[in-house]
């Protein structure tokens, strides 16, 4: 590489921006993404205790059912909700639709009040029904 | 010019892969796959809920039951393993370390994989 490298301009990271709605979301759908991949092998580990054996499958329900096993699962089931809205705002942008000042902020802000609902509706149906 | 080599020569080989389309392609198809797929596995942690041992294997061994999850487990973690690959290259710039934390990424969904769906398989076989 040449000596002009040194005086090459870089891309502004983040810090140097306003906050916006569509940032936020941004970096929350990556941030849900990468817990995600921990969500994954709580998934896994309940398939192999339901498929190895009972006394195995009983302490994995034990755990989940306690306090902290629901924080887990309320936790999880919001991060599932707002990574699938967070793509599901992705497909419309993919189309060219939506990405205009407004309607892209107003979409953000959907990501995250939406996944709130659907979070809080799942919970209601299971602690008013179950 | 400190080298013989001209400026063209030095960067040829360097620029982009040409199959970035692929993977952002793939990200989207499996994406579109995981919604009805993740709505389903919601609804069926739902009928889970208060079932002992026999009566959530009975559940989950049920041929479409086993064969919608092992599709869901799978393309999750084909989409997980796609998302994290772009997190990884975008944060981490030591060439070593990049293609070691690649590999593991992929190892790990490849292991994650296999036993889920081994799971789901003696499920469902019955095992």
């Amino acid at each position: 590489m040449s000596e002009s490298t040194a005086t090459r301009p870089v891309s502004p990271h983040l810090g140097i921006y306003r906050f916006t709605p569509t940032m936020a979301m941004s970096i929350v759908h990556r941030i849900t993404g990468i817990a995600l991949y921990f969500g994954m092998v709580l998934i896994a580990w309940w398939l192999v205790a339901l498929a190895t054996s009972r006394s195995w499958f009983e302490t994995a329900n034990w755990l989940l059912g306690s306090w902290f096993g629901l924080i887990v699962l309320i936790g999880f089931s919001w991060t599932v909700y707002h990574h699938m809205l967070g793509g599901i705002r992705h497909f419309i942008w993919d189309t060219g639709a939506g990405l205009g000042k407004q309607t892209s902020t107003l979409l953000s802000s959907l990501t995250l009040v939406g996944s709130l609902l659907l979070t809080a509706i799942t919970w209601l149906v299971y602690f008013l029904w179950f | 010019m400190s080298e013989m080599r001209t400026t063209l020569k030095t960067v040829r080989g360097l620029g982009s892969a040409k199959d970035g389309t692929m993977h952002f392609w793939l990200v989207r198809i499996s994406s579109v796959a995981l919604v009805p797929l993740t709505l389903f596995a919601i609804g069926l942690v739902f009928s889970l809920i208060g079932k002992d041992y026999d009566a959530a294997r009975a559940v989950v061994g049920q041929p479409l039951v086993a064969v919608l999850l092992i599709l869901f487990v799978a393309i999750s973690i084909e989409h997980m393993r796609l998302g994290i690959q772009e997190t990884i290259v975008d944060y981490i710039h030591g060439e070593l370390l990049k293609v070691s934390i690649l590999m593991l990424n992929t190892a790990f969904s490849l292991v994650l994989g296999a036993v889920s769906v081994f799971a789901l398989l003696k499920l469902a076989f019955g095992g």
